[in-house]
């Protein structure tokens, strides 16, 4: 169920615009223009008002995770980057979390073998994200081209690094392998480990499907079925300036990879695909190890009934003073 | 009472849960041996709990009050608003599984309700019935389901077999601490008067008389007596502590634990046998008599009740500043939450060694150090005479605690301490020790006697690594700095890994100190020859 739902429901997504376009021709102004600018104010308003609902509950407490050896004395060593006091240590160790994934790199596999447990080598998950995470991003920058007449310097340059191996025409993207690699391994582990099946949701398998539906229909149309670039080119440019055309001549393939877009970036905001904000707000990564340097404040701190010092001596004041106890009272 | 099945058979452990089953159809089983009595009514009355009457776990009635799920869903409101961390980590979860083998419960056991993520799911899926539109129309489908008397109940069931030990939080890429998600479920359980008797007991004795154990003022004096008695006889030196004096320069606080049972109290007397012949200034109280904290395991609010009185006391005795002892929650507590709760100290002084004139910055603002801080301080200094040979029959290696470990990052002063006063020192694997290290499986206030299975399960990493360098170093003794600790690892490894014996840090510096105008010693602490002397050469 978990499964197969969430399979379903991105190939009902495919189907749709690929019947919409090809069916009724004017539903292209739909796929084109209408769901773009839906999905970007919803993704944009979306993440905003989420982050903006988690700051309104405060951090009441410093609840730092340490990794490493405090700062103390002066001759032992601090671990600046696993147990940070300043703010740019803090800086850097989330520099390392969401650039490197630093603390899935941690990661261990736990076995029963000749009945006792061990603990062995695991970086194919942290290995499989960063892949998948990076190329993301490299492709999602790459994009850019499509946006602007005069394609700059930088996103050329990340271009000739992807097509390094200057393979086929289209020149193939190094990129495109990894993702469809990191995605499929990310998909078949949670179907074939045990334990990651165990903890799966329909919740878990939808954004892969998606991911992977997207990174397929944007090869298929780069390497198999070509869509004539310069029409694409148009209504992404006409789209970002406001002043939505739609070109003639733009394949079906074309109108399920944008949808698919689409439905990712309305789908985000209220997903765990939100980890991408949340990372950042996560107190135990976040904050400093220094609440014995300087006074943390909790902004609904409240008194709270205690059992003075004056009531503990009432109730004990006969057996303080028998056992030679200095008493506030006689 | 549940007998406790061999370790042969605790360990017929399968890592592997049912690869058709969905883990929400699966009804909770209370299963003797894993779980603690409930509170009586008495102790939950003594500290105001709500629904104070006395319950039974295994029966059908657990004597709800009215509109409890009502009760339930209004706290999680309220706690949502208040904590953005449990927001988030109700939110961003991505199930990758990083956290999965990590927890010692699911290590030991195998139940997959105890992989952290799952055990977090129990909580989110009824967040997501609730307080998501997904959850609240997809149900199922979305991770969602109702609360009622079932996820209660497993909910207790599973809230109290987390330790808050942090390690998930170690290895979840958002850092996602499944004991923040604990600490928001045992709220809940409290607010229906679910709490344990283990927890309530103790709250109840430190709320009213100071410490968790109850022991009155003269109670207290008397077990201090004992010990002063001990040290003469070992070392032919009567000290001489004081109790509740005003004007001392130095209030001494430790986990009452240390002062009751074997082996925490040769940890006690090693901090009066330093602090004599240091010859500083410092008193304990009889009111302030707890360094730990059960009420950490039951609320925010009730832990705050009880820390109350380490300012309060350090404030009416007019102290400079505070030593606290060798625990391990306690000082997740005092790094992390003494000073917002019931600061500012303004009242006290920046900690300064009288012997070394070290000022300890790292405790600026909450004016107290830890006694490994300040004896590494001495011993680097050069302001104490050790002999290390007196430890020569003990080969020894290094149990970091969760919250030490996790909660501060104090990894560097025990063992420079222990390479002080030790010759023979071996370190687990690295994957078991420092930020990684186990849990001794019985933190939290789960350190009963009716659910000793659980602890021996949660006990089972913790005891496999050192039974790694028991086999391959000898090692005899497991040195700590937890009271909880001396308490329960002596019970593991009786269990687990029999002959190897447990001290905390503290009774292996007061071995080795050479004591201005001692005797000749012939004994350790603990009453047994030392290397060399009497017959066990
Ligand atoms: C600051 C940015 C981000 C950081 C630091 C980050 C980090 C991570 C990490 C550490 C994981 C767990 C390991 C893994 O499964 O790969 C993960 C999972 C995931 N991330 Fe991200 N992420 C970010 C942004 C994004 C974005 C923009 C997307 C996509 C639209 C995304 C999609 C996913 C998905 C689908 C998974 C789950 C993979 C699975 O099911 O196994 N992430 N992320
Ligand atoms: S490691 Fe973190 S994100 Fe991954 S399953 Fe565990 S809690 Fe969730
Ligand atoms: S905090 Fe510790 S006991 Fe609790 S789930 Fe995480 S690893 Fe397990």
């Amino acid at each position: 169920m978990k499964t197969v739902l969430p399979f379903i429901a991105v190939v009902i997504l495919v189907l749709l615009p690929l019947f919409g376009v090809t069916v009724a021709h004017q539903t292209q102004i739909f796929f084109g223009v209408v769901v773009p600018y839906t999905a970007v104010a919803v993704f944009v308003f979306g993440f905003i008002y989420r982050i903006l609902q988690w700051g309104k509950s405060p951090v009441p407490f410093c609840i730092p995770t340490t990794c490493g050896q405090q700062k103390s004395l002066p001759w032992i060593k601090q671990d600046k980057l696993e147990n940070p006091v300043t703010t740019m240590q803090v800086v850097g160790r989330m520099l390392l979390e969401v650039l490197v994934f630093r603390s899935l790199f941690r990661n261990m596999k736990t076995e029963m073998k000749e009945g006792k447990a061990v603990y062995g080598s695991e970086k194919l998950l942290w290995l499989a994200g960063l892949a998948f995470h990076w190329s993301f991003l490299f492709i999602f920058v790459r994009h850019y081209r499509f946006f602007v007449q005069d394609v700059p310097t930088a996103i050329q340059l990340m271009e000739g690094m992807d097509s390094f191996f200057q393979i086929g025409a289209p020149l193939f993207y190094m990129t495109d392998a990894v993702i469809l690699g990191a995605v499929t391994f990310l998909l078949v582990r949670r179907v074939y480990l045990p334990q990651i099946r165990y903890i799966s949701l329909a919740a878990d398998f939808f954004p892969l499907f998606l991911i992977l539906a997207i990174a397929i229909s944007g090869i298929l149309m780069r390497y198999f079925f070509k869509t004539h670039i310069v029409a694409v080119k148009q209504l992404a440019i006409g789209l970002v300036s406001l002043n939505p055309t739609i070109p003639e001549g733009i394949g079906a393939i074309f109108y399920v990879h944008l949808f698919l877009i689409c439905v990712l970036l309305m789908y985000f905001p209220f997903s765990k695909l939100m980890h991408m904000g949340g990372v950042f707000l996560s107190p135990t990564r976040n904050m400093a190890n220094d609440s014995r340097i300087v006074r943390y404040i909790n902004p609904w701190n409240y008194p709270v009934h205690v059992h003075t010092y004056e009531e503990y001596e009432d109730d004990f004041r006969e057996k303080m003073k028998k056992a030679g106890l200095p008493v506030e009272k006689e | 009472m549940a007998k406790l099945p061999k370790p042969e058979e605790l360990l017929q452990i399968n890592y592997n849960p049912p690869p058709t089953e969905d883990w929400m159809d699966r009804p909770v089983e209370l299963k003797q041996g894993n779980f603690c009595w409930g509170a009586k009514g008495k102790n939950l009355a003594a500290v105001e709990f709500p629904n104070a009457r006395d319950w039974t776990p295994v029966e059908a009635d657990w004597k709800l009050p009215k509109d409890w799920e009502g009760t339930v869903l209004e706290a999680m409101a309220d706690r949502l608003s208040k904590y953005r961390s449990f927001k988030v980590f109700m939110d961003i979860c991505v199930r990758c599984g990083a956290c999965a083998d990590k927890c010692h419960f699911f290590i030991g056991g195998g139940d997959p309700k105890n992989m952290p993520v799952l055990r977090a799911e129990l909580m989110r899926s009824v967040y997501r019935k609730y307080f998501t539109t997904a959850g609240k129309y997809l149900g199922k489908l979305a991770g969602a389901r109702e609360l009622d008397l079932n996820v209660l109940k497993e909910w207790w069931y599973y809230f109290y077999q987390c330790t808050e030990c942090r390690r998930c939080s170690v290895f979840c890429p958002y850092g996602i601490d499944t004991a923040e998600i604990t600490l928001m479920a045992r709220e809940f359980t409290n607010l229906l008067g679910l709490n344990t008797d283990w927890i309530s007991g103790p709250v109840a004795n430190c709320y009213m008389k100071g410490n968790h154990l109850g022991l009155e003022p003269h109670a207290i004096m008397n077990s201090i007596e004992g010990m002063i008695d001990d040290i003469e006889t070992i070392t032919g030196i009567r000290i001489n502590p004081s109790f509740n004096r005003k004007g001392a320069e130095i209030l001494f606080v430790t986990p009452s634990g240390d002062l009751f049972a074997d082996p925490g109290t040769f940890t006690a007397m090693g901090y009066m046998m330093l602090f004599h012949e240091l010859g500083i200034d410092y008193t304990w109280s009889t009111y302030a008599s707890e360094g730990g904290n059960f009420g950490f395991f039951t609320s925010n609010e009730m832990a705050k009740r009880l820390n109350a009185k380490i300012y309060a006391e350090a404030k009416r005795l007019g102290v400079k500043y505070i030593i606290g002892g060798e625990c391990g929650h306690m000082w997740r507590v005092l790094n992390q939450y003494m000073d917002t709760w019931n600061g500012p100290a303004d009242f006290m002084e920046v900690p300064k060694s009288p012997i070394t004139g070290t000022v300890f910055d790292n405790a600026a603002s909450t004016k107290m150090i830890h006694v490994t801080e300040f004896t590494a301080d001495l011993i680097k200094n050069n302001k104490i005479k050790l002999d290390p040979s007196r430890n020569d029959d003990l080969v020894i290696t290094y149990h970091d605690s969760c919250n030490t470990a996790r909660g501060m990052g104090l990894l560097e002063e025990p063992r420079y301490i222990i390479n002080s006063v030790c010759n023979k020192f071996h370190e687990m694997p690295d994957n078991t020790i420092r930020e990684r290290t186990f849990c001794c499986g019985s933190g939290t206030g789960l350190n009963a006697s009716e659910n000793m299975e659980i602890r021996m399960r949660g006990g089972y990493p913790r005891a496999n690594a050192v039974k790694f360098v028991r086999d391959k170093h000898g090692v005899n003794m497991l040195a700590n700095i937890c009271a909880i600790d001396r308490a329960t690892l002596s019970a593991s490894m009786d269990y687990w890994v029999p002959g190897v014996r447990v001290t905390g840090v503290h009774e292996l510096v007061a071995n080795a100190l050479i004591m201005t105008g001692e005797k000749e010693r012939e004994t350790n602490l603990r009453g047994e020859p030392l290397p060399g002397k009497g017959g066990n050469e």
